[in-house]
C-alpha cells in the first residue's frame, strides 16, 4: 500500500509543482496519473522515490516513512522500486546487458559491482529479463543500436531485473508509435497481473488510460482533480482535468 | 554622392530631423573610440620600445643575417675536411721601384693582390679565380719568418669560382716579400658517398673514421628529445590519473546533490584529524616491527608470507558473512581488535613489501645491463611506496573513523528525541568550527613562523567555533548541509588558481625542491596537467545526460555505483580527447620547459644559444619541430579513431 499525504513541492525557482496531493495505492492496483504538460506528473512520480525531496508532505510505503528514509534506508526502498522513462534514459555506449544488470546494483556486492563483475545468478536472471521482452539475442549489442521500442523493452527488462513490488513509468510510451506503445503496455499490464507488482504509470492518452488501468488520477496545476476509475472521467470531468478548450481525441 | 546637390532627392531626409542628429552623436563617438585607440596603440609602441632604427641598423642586420645562415645550416653531420692553399706574394712596405709578384697561370686556381705593395695596415683587394665553386675558406697573410699565419678574413667563393674581398693588412713591415694566401676547406665526402678518412690525433694516434658522421649535436639533440618525449609522457599519464577522480569533485551536476545532516557532518570533522594522528602513529608501529624484518630478505619474504595469510584468517572470523544472531558486546570488541592489529599487520605487509622492491631492484640493475633501467623503476616504485605509506595510512584511518562518526551522527539521529539533536548538533558545530579553524591555523603558522600559541590556536579556535555556532544557528531549521556544493566550490577555486600559474614558473620552484633536471620538469607539468584536466573533464561531466544517472540511482546503486555505470560510460570518448590533447600541449612545454632548468631538449638548447652555437641550436629546432608535428599528427589521428 502506498499513501501520498498532502505531498507538495516548490522547485527552488519558486514553482509550485504539487499543491497538497492525497491519494492511496492499494498493493497490485494499476494506477495511471494524467494531466496536461507541466501539470506534475513527472514531478509526483519522481517525489514517491525522492528522486525529487519533496518540499512538505508524507509518503508511507508499506508502513515506512519514506519522506524520512536515511539515504541508506532510501537505497533499500528504491531497489524494490523499478522505473521507466519516457527517454529510456539507458547507458548509450554500454551493452543491453549492462544496463539490465544495473537494475541489481542496489542488490549485489558494491566494491565487486564497480569492476563490472557480476555473481552468475544475476547474470543468468538478466538474460532472462531480456528474453522476456524478447531481446535475448541483442544482449551483446550496444544499447542505442537499438530501436527505440526496443530500447524501452530494455528499460522494462532493467526494472524487472529489480524485482520490484512497484513500478513507476513516467510517460513510457510518449516517444514510442501507438502500436509499440500497445506492446510496452503490455509488457506493463503483465508485470502487473502475472507478478503482482504495483503499477503507476502516467499516460498521454485516454484510450491507454481506459485500455490499461485499474484506476486513474488527475493533476491540474499540481493539485489533484479527479480520482477514480478510468470509466467516470465523462465529458464534464475531461474538461475539468484538460481545460475548457481542449478537444476529445482519444 | 553624385548626386549631392539635386535637392529633390534630398527632401525625403529633411522629412526625417532625427535621423541627422543620431548620426552626428555617432560620429562623435566613432572619433573618440579612433582616437583613443590611436592612444592605446602609441602607449603600447612606447611601452614594448618599437624601435625601427634598431631594425634599419646595419650591424643589427649583418648579425640577423649570420644567425638565420647558422640556423639554416643545422649541424646534423660533422665532416672531415681537406684545407687547400693557394699562395701570392706581396710587399709591405712598397720597396723603391714598386713590387710585382710572379706571374699566374690565368686557367689554374691562383689569387691576386692589388696593389701587390701597399704601407703597413694598408688595404688590398684579394681576388681569387678558378677556385671550387661555393667553397668556404680563410685568408691569411703570413710574414716573411713563414711560421705566423695572420687571419685576415673569411671568404665565400662564388658559384663561378671567384671572390673577391677587400681587406686591411696586419701592420709586419719587412723588406722580405710575404705571402697572401687563401686556404679552403673542403668536407670530404657526402651523405650518399661516404668515405673513410685516415686522421692523426693531436697526440699522434692514426685512425680511420667515416666522412661525412652524425655530428655530436645530433647525437645530444637525440638523447635529450628522448628525454623530453618521456618527460611529457609521465607528466600526461601521471596528470591524468590523478586528475580522473578529482574531476568529478569539480563537476555540478555531481555535486549539487550531496548534502549530509548538519550533526554527521560536524562529528565527522572531528574525527578527521583524531584518524590522521591514529594512522600516523599506527605507520610508526608498523614501521618499527617491519624494521625488524628488513636486515634478512628471507624474513621478509617470510612476512609476506605468513601475514596476509593471517590477515585472511583474523578477517574471515572478525566478518562471518551470514550470522544468525547480533554479536554481542564482548564479541564485537573482541572483533574491533583483531581486525584493528590485522590492520596494522596489512601495514607491515606493505613496509616489507616496499623493502622487498628496493632490495630485489637494486640487485637486479646491475645484472640486466642494456635493461638496468628496469630494475631501477622497481627499486624506485618500492621507495615511492614507502615514503607514501604513512600518508596511506593516515587517510585510510580517516576515512575509517569518519565513517564510523557517520554511523554515530545517523545512530544519533534515529535514536536520540529530535529536539535534542536539534540543540545538542550547536556546540558540535561549534567544535567543529574550532579544531578546522586550528588545523588552518597551524599550517598558517608553520609557514609563517608563528609560535605564539595565542595566534595558532587561541584565536582560530574562537573564529572557527564562532563561524560553526553562526552556521548551525542559521541552518536551525533544514539540517542538512550542501556539502557537495561546497567541494565543488573548492575544487574548482583550487583548479582555477593553479592552472593560471605556466608550467615555466611552476618548475622553477620544483627545481629548487627536486634538483635542475627531467624530473622537476615532469612534476612541474604534471601538476599543470591535472589542474587543467580536471577543468576539462569536469566540463565534460556536466554535459552528460543526466537521464542515465536518474535511472540508476533510481534502482538503488550507491553514488559510487552511478559514477561508474551512468556517469563513466558516457565520458570515455571525451576523456580520451582530452588527454590527448594535453599529451600534445605537454609535449609542445617540455621542449622549453628546460629553460627554466627543467631537463629535456630546451636545455640544451639554451645552452647552445647562450654560446652562439647556433647551428647546433638549429639542431635542437629543427629536432622539436619534427617531434612537436608528428605527436600531433599521431594525436589527431588517434582522436579521429576513437571520437
Ligand atoms: N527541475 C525543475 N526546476 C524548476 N521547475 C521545474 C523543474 N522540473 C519541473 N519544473 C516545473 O514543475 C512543473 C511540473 O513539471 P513536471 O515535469 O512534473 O510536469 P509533467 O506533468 O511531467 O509535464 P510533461 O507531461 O510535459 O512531462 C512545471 O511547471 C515545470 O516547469
Ligand atoms: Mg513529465
Amino acid at each position: 500500500m502506498l499513501k501520498v499525504e498532502h505531498l507538495t513541492k516548490i522547485y527552488e525557482g519558486g514553482t509550485l509543482a504539487l499543491d497538497d496531493v492525497s491519494f492511496e495505492v492499494p498493493d497490485g492496483q494499476f494506477l495511471a496519473v494524467i494531466g496536461l504538460s507541466g501539470s506534475g506528473k513527472s514531478t509526483l512520480l519522481r517525489c514517491i522515490n525522492r528522486l525529487i525531496e519533496p518540499t512538505d508532505g508524507r509518503i508511507t510505503w508499506n508502513g515506512v516513512d519514506v519522506t524520512k528514509a536515511s539515504q541508506e534506508e532510501m537505497r533499500r526502498i528504491r531497489r524494490r522500486i523499478g522505473m521507466v522513462f519516457q527517454h529510456f534514459n539507458l547507458v548509450h555506449r554500454s551493452k543491453v546487458l549492462t544496463n539490465v544488470l544495473q537494475g541489481s546494483l542496489g542488490y549485489v556486492n558494491p566494491a565487486l559491482s564497480l569492476i563490472n563483475r557480476f555473481p552468475k545468478e544475476e547474470v543468468s536472471k538478466a538474460y532472462r529479463q531480456l528474453a522476456r521482452v524478447g531481446l535475448q539475442e541483442k544482449a551483446a549489442q550496444r544499447a542505442d543500436e537499438l530501436s527505440g521500442g526496443q530500447q524501452q523493452r530494455v528499460g522494462v527488462a532493467r526494472a524487472l531485473m529489480q524485482d520490484p513490488e512497484m513500478i513507476l513509468a513516467d510517460e513510457p510510451v510518449a516517444s514510442l508509435d501507438p502500436v509499440l506503445a500497445h506492446s510496452i503496455m503490455q509488457y506493463l499490464e503483465t508485470i502487473n497481473r502475472e507478478d503482482d507488482v504495483t503499477v503507476l504509470c502516467s499516460l498521454h492518452f485516454l484510450d491507454l488510460v481506459h485500455r490499461y488501468a485499474d484506476r486513474a488520477i488527475a493533476l491540474n496545476e499540481g493539485k489533484l482533480v479527479f480520482q477514480g476509475p478510468p470509466s467516470e472521467i465523462d465529458d464534464d470531468k475531461f474538461k475539468e482535468i484538460y481545460g475548457q478548450e481542449a478537444e476529445r481525441v482519444g | 554622392m553624385a548626386d549631392g546637390n539635386n535637392t529633390s532627392q534630398q527632401s525625403p531626409l529633411d522629412a526625417m530631423p532625427l535621423k541627422p542628429k543620431r548620426g552626428f552623436k555617432r560620429t562623435i563617438f566613432f572619433i573618440l573610440a579612433m582616437v583613443f585607440g590611436v592612444i592605446v596603440y602609441a602607449y603600447g609602441f612606447a611601452v614594448t620600445d618599437v624601435n625601427l632604427d634598431e631594425i634599419r641598423s646595419e650591424t643589427r642586420q649583418t648579425q640577423l643575417v649570420r644567425v638565420l645562415r647558422a640556423l639554416a645550416r643545422p649541424d646534423l653531420l660533422s665532416y672531415e675536411r681537406v684545407e687547400t692553399p693557394t699562395d701570392t706574394a706581396f710587399a709591405m712596405p712598397c720597396p723603391a721601384g714598386g713590387f710585382n709578384a710572379d706571374g699566374v697561370d690565368e686557367n689554374a686556381r691562383h689569387i691576386t693582390v692589388e696593389p701587390a705593395c701597399v704601407e703597413p695596415g694598408g688595404k688590398i683587394t684579394v681576388r681569387g679565380a678558378n677556385f671550387s665553386a661555393n667553397a668556404r675558406g680563410t685568408l691569411v697573410q703570413i710574414p716573411p719568418s713563414g711560421d705566423l699565419e695572420l687571419r685576415l678574413a673569411e671568404f665565400q667563393v662564388d658559384g663561378n669560382g671567384d671572390f673577391e674581398l677587400v681587406v686591411n693588412t696586419r701592420e709586419r713591415e719587412s723588406d722580405q716579400p710575404q705571402t697572401i694566401r687563401a686556404i679552403t676547406r673542403e668536407n670530404i665526402g657526402t651523405i650518399f658517398k661516404p668515405v673513410q678518412v685516415e686522421v692523426t690525433s693531436d697526440a699522434g694516434v692514426v685512425s680511420t673514421v667515416r666522412s661525412p658522421r652524425i655530428s655530436k649535436s645530433t647525437t645530444d639533440t637525440w638523447d635529450r628529445i628522448i628525454e623530453t618525449v618521456f618527460l611529457a609522457f609521465l607528466a600526461t599519464t601521471l596528470g591524468t590519473v590523478i586528475a580522473v577522480p578529482l574531476s568529478f569533485m569539480a563537476a555540478r551536476n555531481l555535486m549539487r546533490d550531496i548534502s549530509v545532516p548538519m550533526t554527521k557532518l560536524a562529528l565527522q570533522l572531528l574525527a578527521m584529524p583524531v584518524g590522521v594522528g591514529l594512522g600516523i602513529l599506527a605507520a610508526g608501529w608498523a614501521r618499527t616491527i617491519s624494521e625488524q624484518l628488513t636486515d634478512s630478505v628471507f624474513l621478509v619474504i617470510l612476512g609476506l608470507v605468513v601475514i596476509p595469510f593471517l590477515m585472511v584468517l583474523a578477517f574471515r572470523w572478525a566478518l562471518p558473512p551470514v550470522e544468525e544472531e547480533p554479536p554481542t558486546p564482548m564479541e564485537r570488541s573482541g572483533r574491533a581488535v583483531v581486525i584493528l592489529i590485522a590492520s596494522v599487520g596489512g601495514i607491515v605487509v606493505l613496509f616489507l613489501l616496499a623493502s622487498l622492491m628496493v632490495t630485489v631492484g637494486d640487485w637486479l640493475a646491475p645484472r640486466l645491463s642494456t635493461f638496468d633501467f628496469l630494475g631501477s623503476f622497481v627499486a624506485s616504485l618500492g621507495d615511492i611506496l614507502n615514503a607514501i605509506i604513512t600518508l596511506l595510512t593516515a587517510l585510510a584511518t580517516a576515512g575509517v573513523l569518519m565513517n564510523l562518526a557517520g554511523k554515530l551522527g545517523m545512530w544519533m539521529r534515529g535514536h536520540l528525541p529530535a529536539g535534542f539533536i536539534k540543540v545538542f548538533r550547536i556546540p558540535l558545530a561549534a567544535a567543529a568550527g574550532a579544531v578546522l579553524a586550528v588545523l588552518i591555523g597551524m599550517g598558517i603558522g608553520w609557514l609563517y613562523q608563528i609560535t605564539d600559541p595565542m595566534k595558532i590556536y587561541w584565536v582560530p579556535a574562537a573564529v572557527g567555533a564562532a563561524i560553526g555556532l553562526a552556521l548551525a544557528i542559521r541552518a536551525y531549521q533544514k539540517e542538512q548541509v550542501a556539502i557537495g556544493l561546497s567541494i565543488y566550490y573548492i575544487a574548482r577555486t583550487i583548479f582555477n588558481a593553479i592552472r593560471s600559474i605556466e608550467p615555466l614558473v611552476m618548475v622553477i620552484v620544483f627545481v629548487v625542491w627536486v634538483g635542475i633536471g627531467p624530473f622537476a620538469g615532469s612534476l612541474a607539468l604534471a601538476l599543470h596537467t591535472v589542474a587543467a584536466l580536471a577543468k576539462l573533464y569536469s566540463e565534460q561531466v556536466e554535459s552528460i545526460q543526466s537521464g542515465p544517472i536518474e535511472a540508476v540511482k533510481a534502482s538503488g546503486a550507491t553514488r559510487i555505483q552511478t559514477i561508474v555505470y551512468a556517469v563513466i560510460p558516457q565520458i570515455v570518448p571525451p576523456y580520451i580527447s582530452f588527454t590527448l590533447y594535453r599529451w600534445d600541449i605537454n609535449v609542445r612545454m617540455s621542449t622549453i620547459i628546460g629553460f627554466a632548468g627543467g631537463g629535456g631538449i630546451g636545455f640544451l638548447l639554451q645552452q647552445n644559444i647562450r654560446l652562439l652555437n647556433y647551428s647546433a641550436a638549429s639542431v635542437n629546432m629543427l629536432a622539436i619541430a619534427i617531434v612537436v608535428a608528428s605527436m600531433d599528427y599521431l594525436s589527431s589521428r588517434i582522436r579521429e579513431r576513437i571520437v
